[in-house]
């Protein structure tokens, strides 16, 4: 160890300046990981970011001078995209001449919509859910209200679906919502408070109930406060509560994205899980939208526009739905129908009056998921 | 004003100079930021969300936890410092190199790993689970977790000072007629006590500021397992800003004021021994 102090007259000194630094360090590290800044999305962002700052300068000679793409998404596109890349790549390359390349940045939908708000120069983003872009523009002012009308389908050029993914052999009988809060079922799903994910697992679980012959509002709340009852671990994320599914093998059903337990159960297949569709569940609507201000600034908003109305085409939806996302497009719909159970699909507009009612009704502090915790006074 | 007592070594308002920018950069800087961001609310409204029953839940788990996981750190951290320093075996020095480990290892990783072995179907898991000793998703998980990232803060502390301490001073206790247990308890731990404060308080403030390794292990049920750093990310998730800074700020005074009174502790205890 080296010495730090020059008054060495007592032989513990210079540890104990050493120790003391440490413990500023320490300090520091409370407040770091108390989430001032979040360092996790700085490390999201730092091998996208570059680039993304850089497209500016070159996009300004139009025509053959390459450019530069950010697409900050979420967590489950990762597939998605990287083969939507190359191919709208070689599109807009036979179009115009131009390279392009885009950069991509995953992680939670809610911390990369605040990465983008901090600033992260992304230039399309493509987030879990509409409350994640709306905040864009009611916080940030990056994107126009009127951002979810500006592209065909409320700006989702794709959806999916929540479902079940059971043990091998469904030992405990899981077929619809309702199983799920019998006595003795366990069942994960993330904290809806941390993870996007889960809000869809919430609602969908809540929108069935309100289905129901005689459903309403109350009926629907004793409904989940029950389901959450058998939910023994909140995990924090998506891919946590997979991992505590699958790896280890805690529970009896995993609520999920669709495309997610298309890839568990073809990937773990043989180890023995299983996908359960439920009757009724959410149209789960991903939205995508250009960030006005980074791509004005970066010179980039042709091609950004471009790379999102490249999702709608038949070629796009085709990519869509070979990696387990619903296409809209309905001859790629046809063409994959095998690997979409079949479901009966409501939105959140329909039941919930949108996320900007959703989510303080229910998931904000306070909410109706905070309720069904609060001890009984 | 003049500082009369001169060094050796010139530079001392150069290195003054140095440290006040630094501390004030590094430190206060980002930490005023947040306290402005929290004064973004009333003082009622701070109030209100710094006191509901879940922020006090919270807290309860992070201090207890973090309390409770730095104190046996305290006691066995003392003990592996004892033995790697006195004994000399083969393997020691793999030994001294574990100690460090729960340092480097990204904490998401130790998260996991204690999971694996603790939960119901884990190595350890399953036996406990036997026992009707559950681990991993109640507060006995997160005080494990806690505990394991405070190791090295201890050992580490501990160690050299320990390395000072020559054995004739032992010896010569025992010439002088102390029993073992005296000269444990008059001669080894004075000397080591102010060591081992300085290395509980670090691993006590390592264990508050704690997210990775936790929110795998704890489970994270509302007013059960939840940490206070989880919470914070919680109103992030929101979009809540002042309400997260808010919460930060009280766990910021709350460690703040704790590393002062055990730096407090730990000059009394070297005045003491003096």
């Amino acid at each position: 160890m080296t010495q730090f102090s020059s008054s060495a007259s007592k032989s513990a000194a210079p540890r104990r300046a050493f120790g003391l630094s440490l413990a500023r360090a320490a300090l520091l590290l409370v407040a770091a990981s108390a989430g001032l800044t979040g360092c996790n999305k700085k490390s999201d962002a730092a091998t996208a970011e570059p680039a993304g700052s850089n497209s500016g300068a070159l996009a300004t000679a139009p025509g053959k001078a390459p450019v530069t793409l950010l697409n900050v998404s979420y967590d489950p596109t990762r597939e998605l995209y990287q083969e939507f890349n190359t191919v709208f790549a070689k599109y807009w390359k036979d179009k115009t001449g131009q390279d392009v390349k885009v950069n991509q940045s995953h992680g939670g939908g809610g911390k990369q919509a605040r990465a983008v708000l901090d600033g992260l120069e992304a230039d399309v983003v493509t987030l879990a859910l509409g409350y994640d872009v709306a905040i864009l523009a009611d916080k940030g002012k990056l994107i126009p209200d009127n951002w979810q009308t500006r592209l065909p389908q409320n700006s989702a050029p794709y959806t999916s679906t929540i479902v079940f993914v059971v043990r091998k052999g469904n030992p405990k009988k899981i077929k619809d919502w309702n199983d799920l809060i019998r006595d003795g079922v366990q069942v994960i799903t993330p904290s809806p408070k941390t993870s996007g994910g889960a809000r869809w697992n919430y609602l969908a679980a809540w929108g069935y109930a309100l289905k129901q012959p005689g459903g309403d509002d109350a009926k629907a709340r004793e409904f989940v406060s029950k389901l959450y009852k058998n939910v023994p671990v909140l995990d924090s994320g998506a891919r946590g509560a997979t991992t505590t599914f699958v790896e280890r093998k805690i529970g009896d059903v995993l609520i999920t994205w669709e495309n997610e337990a298309i890839l568990s159960v073809a990937e773990f297949g043989k180890d023995g899980l299983e996908l359960v569709a439920p009757s009724v569940s959410v149209l789960t609507e991903p939205p995508v939208t250009v960030v006005d201000k980074n791509a004005d600034k970066h010179g980039t908003r042709e091609v950004a526009e471009a790379y999102l109305n490249f999702l709608y085409t038949p070629e796009g939806q085709e990519i869509v739905a070979k990696n387990h996302f619903r296409p809209r497009d309905a001859a790629a719909a046809a063409k994959y129908k095998a690997q979409f159970p079949d479901v009966k699909l409501f939105t959140v507009d329909e039941l919930f009056g949108g996320w900007s009612k959703a989510q303080p009704t229910h998931f904000n502090d306070g909410g109706i998921f905070d309720q069904i915790y609060q001890p009984k006074k | 004003m003049r500082f009369k007592t001169r060094g050796v070594l010139p530079g001392f308002g150069l290195s003054l100079g140095y440290t006040v920018l630094y501390v004030g950069l590094l430190v206060l800087l980002p930490l005023s930021a947040m306290v402005i961001k929290a004064s973004s609310l009333g003082l009622s409204e701070f109030w209100l969300k710094v006191t509901d029953d879940r922020a006090l839940a919270a807290y309860r788990l992070s201090f207890g936890s973090a309390f409770v996981g730095s104190l046996l750190n305290a006691v066995f951290g003392v003990l592996v410092a004892w033995v790697l320093v006195r004994y000399r075996f083969p393997g020691r020095s793999i030994v001294d190199a574990l100690v460090d480990l729960p340092f480097a290892l990204p904490t998401a990783v130790a998260g996991i790993a204690l999971t694996t072995v603790y939960a119901e179907h884990g190595v350890l898991g399953e036996p406990l689970a036997k026992l009707g000793l559950k681990v991993a998703f109640t507060p006995l998980g997160v005080t494990m977790a806690l505990t394991f990232i405070g190791i090295p803060f201890v050992v580490r502390t501990v160690q050299p000072v320990l390395e000072e301490i020559d054995p004739d001073v032992e010896e010569a206790a025992a010439v002088l007629g102390a029993t073992r247990f005296q000269t444990f308890r008059r001669v080894i731990f004075p000397a080591l006590l102010p060591a081992t404060l300085t290395g509980f308080a670090l691993a006590f403030a390592r264990a508050l500021g704690e997210y990775g390794s936790v929110v795998f292990i704890s489970g994270n049920m509302p007013m059960r397992t939840e940490i206070t750093p989880l919470l914070i990310v919680t109103k992030l998730e929101q979009y809540d800003y002042a309400g997260a800074t808010a919460i930060a700020a009280v766990m910021l005074v709350a460690s703040f004021g704790m590393l002062l009174l055990i730096n407090l502790l730990e000059r009394w205890a070297r005045r003491a021994e003096a």
